[in-house]
């Protein structure tokens, strides 16, 4: 099998590589640079779960060769941390990463990486999208544990903290409301429940 | 199914002298207790790309494997050549079932006690199935090595679905185990003849059918393992994407014959399971025999092809449902016919007593007098499964098929479904209740639940809003569907539920430090509820400590106590009450420690949950915290108590939970193009006492997701030849982020009063709970052109075939002023 030297320049670091031209890119970077954050969820570039930033734009690193990428310049999740807009928010983290933690945007952890590259690429282009936008550029991320809805917070999040706005500090709809039994058996709320917001619009409505 | 199960020892710290933690009323002690909204303590690692799966385990000299798997979906097994595949660079061994056969591997049990080969011999039974492994130095070696096995098949005449196999001349796939046909089981549940009066005397009767499609549950993280066997130290360490850790230690050891103690099973971080990580599969025999024989580690991982078409899929259950009632909506009996597709093998996760496990919930939240349910399950040429996808052991079939009926009903008598529920429901005042089909239903208020959430949603307006669409004619129908379903979740009790004989209990491990920090070991693991946080929370409370000085483990069998893993929704109502039941042991320690240091009788020292403080009795200011107390008890231990402050406990439930939910979807079906768009969701659960609110509400999210997949795209569906015809994600489609709409959490609690802490468990009640309210909404739409059923999923063009049976639905061209080149530009 043919071999071929390429240098990806990864997280600010140069790799002088020899690999496989067959080689996908999410594995040299996996395997080759053992940067195990970036992660396979298809074989079809469905999941988005290997999203990462190269050359200015989010990429499937499962859908390009390492060889495609000889030359360019890419973001891991591993490199959020050094961004400089990390340390912006309330930790060391990036916004985002900081996002996901406080709007609870994960759970089992597998699509982060991709979401949050995702998210970058988003928020490089915009630091100020709609629910939408958001929703429309996370489309090709598949999650199978969050719905989502705390997702399109954790990114909303960041673009308050990159915009300079109080971020919310909690992601819960319904936090301790105290609720009572009423006399005639139904339940009076506090502040609990406020009622559903029937003028927004949904993104599922208006595809194709 | 009743609650007077025998009383462990431990069954005194189920009540706390205290009353047990009360969220509602004071939402924790402010150092993160229960019901308090803690950030979880596990994401760093994740969100900064440091979790550690299985693919992202290396090891020195590690191998890969690869599964040579059969493009037919029934074919004997002429020969294979493995020859040109060996003589490959790179390729260190290939395996087939004679290689295995040495080892006395070539098969292993199932969950549920058939037998599937771990390499196909003789026939292979579905498609995809596993027929040869190739094991080489690299992932793509291994893929070459792979396509260079020959397999030679006679391919014979599949069966696909279970009414075919049912057939007298159907093929037969299990000549194996000497089946003459493709019947498994027959099980029946209630009182026929009473059922029977019932119908008989009833004043109304309808039915019925319904298709629960048959579905995968998909984690993005597919299935995986890296065994190593360690020759020196004669052990074998398997980390894999596991949800049951130590009853696969246990399997593991029974199929390898390898002693229990030199077993170690790892689940590392999972990235997600919703069941599909219950079972065992031939890749992780296939990887541990190969690291055995071969004495290197050797990586197996799934892609998602396989992952779909191999691994355990879940419900397809053909169903049929009868109601009786009286005009005024009375239900007087339900009864449910069952044809269960259960696919080459039985290997449904199905560890209670029942071969259909907790279907016979079916009569739902209702108050049902007569009731009596019969299922037969079929082999067919499909991938074998049945497990609980983020369910417990088919309730949500159970839970589909009563909430459809009671819509069904509601229709029939044109009453408003809403009506119907609340003529029905079981009273609040009646819990314990004991159902027809015999469980004792825990605690439930499901009238404050429906009103709660009708007033949420404006359901009067809602309706209104329906009316007047109608009546204009308008392009959009409006629907709203009701789910008030109750689950049950929970397993154990050990007597009624087991895995491989092993009591279905769970376990918690507590330690406290001399600078009082604790570490909990517990035996269920998390493949992303939380449990590093929730179950920290549930310690922090019981001993008043602050949750960061609080480290929960997990996941590895050498060092956690023996449990039977997260699913069902079972690690709060099980592990969570071994946790608090632990703790309070601890507690009672620490009292006679408390006392020494404190130098008074034990009778004179009181504990207060808000202070987290043990004190003289009437004297708060002489106090100490548990803390202290675990210094003292390594310092200081008082003459009577041995040193040291840790508890172990393992606990066996005296029944299960049931929470409840009441949940109303809203859609607006498009008659031009059979569209459905759900305009909103509003879900109401009742998960008793909450540990962490946060968690709970993003657990809801997940899983109405879920539900959402489930009711408009999902489909593990296949051709007459048993082709998998929607085997990966491009075919196979998960809800995005656009197919999802914001959704609407909300909550009552009712606490579960026999579980320690109130709590019930919540993860699956969502994805149980919506598929109805979904349905439910989009029949609402068209059943005033008399519209009873559809199937999920609803896609497109199911729904536009409705309408148009119907006859609502709209030629948009009608509408359009004819543009001949004016094709509306299709989004982007
Ligand atoms: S792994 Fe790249 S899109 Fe799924
Ligand atoms: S958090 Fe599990 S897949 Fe997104």
């Amino acid at each position: 099998m043919a071999e071929k030297d390429i240098t990806l320049t990864v997280n600010g670091t140069d790799h002088e590589l020899r690999v496989e031209s067959r080689k996908l890119l999410v594995h040299a970077i996996r395997e080759d640079l053992d940067l195990t954050g970036t992660h396979i969820g298809c074989d079809t570039g469905n999941c988005g779960a290997c999203t990462v930033y190269k050359d200015g734009e989010a990429v499937k690193s499962c859908l390009l060769f390492a060889v495609q990428a000889d030359g360019s310049e890419i973001t891991t999740v591993e490199g959020m941390e050094d961004q400089p807009e990390a340390g912006m928010g309330n930790s060391d983290l990036h916004p985002i990463q900081e996002g996901f933690h406080e709007m609870h945007g994960l759970q089992c952890g597998y699509c982060t990486p991709g979401m949050i590259m995702a998210g970058k690429a988003l928020l490089e282009e915009n630091d100020d999208p709609t629910e939408h936008e958001i929703r429309e550029n996370i489309s090709g991320n598949l999650c199978r544990c969050t719905g989502y809805q705390n997702i399109v917070k954790s990114i909303e999040y960041a673009a308050d903290v990159l915009n300079d706005r109080e971020p919310p500090e909690s992601p819960v709809e319904h936090e301790g409301a105290s609720m009572e039994t009423a006399p005639d058996g139904g339940v009076e709320t506090d502040g609990g429940c406020t009622g559903p917001d029937l003028t927004r619009e949904y993104p599922g409505g208006d595809q194709e | 199914m009743s609650s007077d199960t025998r009383e462990k020892p431990d069954a005194k710290y189920r009540h706390d002298e205290d009353g047990g933690p009360d969220p509602e009323e004071h939402g924790g002690h402010g150092r993160g207790g229960m019901g308090e909204e803690v950030k979880r303590k596990e994401d760093r690692r994740f969100i900064t790309g440091r979790g550690n799966y299985v693919d992202d385990v290396k090891k020195d000299g590690m191998l890969h494997c690869e599964v040579v798997r059969s493009p037919h979906a029934h074919a004997e097994v002429k020969n294979i050549k493995t020859e040109r595949a060996e003589a490959m660079d790179g390729v260190v061994a290939v395996l087939t079932a004679e290689d295995l056969e040495a080892y006395d591997l070539a098969t292993m049990p199932t969950l549920m006690d058939d037998t599937q080969e771990v390499l196909v011999k003789d026939k292979v039974k579905f498609q995809s199935q596993e027929v040869a492994a190739v094991i080489a130095e690299d992932r793509y070696l291994a893929k070459d090595g792979a396509e260079k096995v020959q397999v030679n098949y006679d391919s014979r005449e599949p069966v696909v679905d279970a009414e075919t196999a049912k057939r007298e001349d159907a093929p037969v796939v299990r000549e194996d185990i000497d089946q003459e046909s493709n019947h498994i089981f027959t099980w029946e549940t209630g009182d026929e003849a009473a059922t029977r009066e019932a119908f008989e005397a009833a004043d109304v009767t309808v039915e019925e059918d319904m298709y629960y499609q048959r579905l995968h549950p998909a984690p993005i993280e597919t299935c995986g393992c890296v065994a190593d066997w360690d020759q020196d130290n004669e052990k074998m360490t398997v980390h894999m994407t596991s949800q049951a850790p130590h009853a696969h230690r246990t399997l593991f050891s029974m199929v390898s014959g390898i002693p229990e103690h030199k077993v170690r099973i790892v689940s590392p971080d999972v990235g997600g399971g919703f069941g599909n990580k219950v079972p065992i599969y031939p890749g992780y025999v296939i990887a541990a025999a190969a690291s055995y024989v071969l004495e290197q580690p050797v990586k197996w991982v799934e892609e998602r092809s396989e992952n779909i078409q191999t691994t355990s899929f879940a419900r397809d259950y053909d169903m049929t449902g009868r109601i009786a009632a009286t005009e005024d909506g009375e239900i007087t009996a339900v009864d449910v016919d069952v044809l269960a597709n259960h696919g080459a093998y039985n290997a449904a996760a199905q560890p209670s007593k029942f071969p259909a496990g907790f279907f016979k919930i079916f009569t739902g939240s209702y108050d049902i007098d007569a009731a009596h349910g019969e299922l037969e399950a079929y082999y067919t040429n499909t991938a074998p499964g049945g497990i609980a996808y983020r369910c417990s052991f088919r309730v949500t079939e159970a839970v589909y098929l009563i909430e459809r009926m009671v819509k069904v009903l509601a229709q029939e008598l044109d009453m408003d479904p809403a009506e119907v529920r609340r003529k029905n429901f079981i009273p609040e005042d009646a819990f314990p209740y004991e159902s027809a089909t015999g469980w004792t239903y825990d605690s439930g208020d499901y009238h404050r639940a429906l009103d709660k959430a009708l007033e949420s949603t404006n359901y009067h307006d809602l309706r209104e809003e329906q009316q007047r669409r109608i009546e204009k004619d308008d392009d959009k129908l409006l629907g709203i569907g009701l789910s008030t379903f109750t689950e049950i979740v929970g397993a154990g009790p050990g007597k009624q539920c087991d895995i491989a004989g092993v009591e279905m209990f769970d376990s918690a491990e507590i330690r406290l430090h001399p600078t009082g920090k604790a570490t909990v070991r517990i035996g269920v693991q998390t493949q992303g509820q939380g449990h590093e946080t929730t179950f920290a929370q549930i310690v922090a409370e019981e001993l008043g400590l602050d949750v960061d000085d609080v480290q929960v483990e997990h996941g590895d069998t050498d060092t956690e106590p023996y449990g039977l893993g997260t699913y069902a929704s079972r690690s709060t109502p099980v592990g969570g009450a071994a946790t608090a039941v632990a703790a309070r042991k601890v507690r009672e320690k620490a009292k006679s420690i408390a006392a020494n240091e404190l130098e008074v009788a034990e009778e004179d020292v009181v504990w207060d949950r808000e202070s987290g403080q043990f004190h003289v009795q009437g004297v708060p200011e002489q106090s100490l915290s548990i803390a202290d107390i675990a210094g003292a008890s390594y310092m200081n231990s008082p003459p009577d108590q041995e040193p040291g402050l840790e508890a172990v406990d393992y606990y066996d439930p005296p029944n299960m939970t049931f929470p409840f939910g009441a949940y109303v979807c809203v859609v607006e079906v498009d008659r031009e193009t059979g569209e459905v768009d759900i305009r909103k969701f509003y879900a109401l659960d009742d998960c008793g006492n909450r540990i962490n609110p946060m968690v709970v509400e993003g657990q809801i999210h997940g899983g109405l997701a879920q539900g959402i997949g489930t009711a408009m795209m999902e489909h593990v569906s296949y051709d007459d030849n048993g082709n998998v015809t929607a085997g990966d994600f491009m075919n196979y489609l998960l809800p995005t982020a656009m197919e999802i709409p914001e959704m609407e959490t909300d909550y009552t609690v009712t606490p579960s009063p026999h579980h320690p802490i109130g709590a019930k468990g919540v993860g699956e009640s969502p994805t149980v709970g919506s598929p109805p309210a979904i349905v439910n909404a989009v029949v609402d739409a068209m059943e005033h052109a008399g519209v009873s059923h559809v199937d999920m999923p609803m896609t497109p063009d199911r729904v536009w075939g409705k309408l148009e049976e119907a006859g609502l639905a709209k030629d948009p061209a009608e509408d359009l002023e004819l543009d001949i080149d004016g094709e509306e530009a299709a989004g982007d």
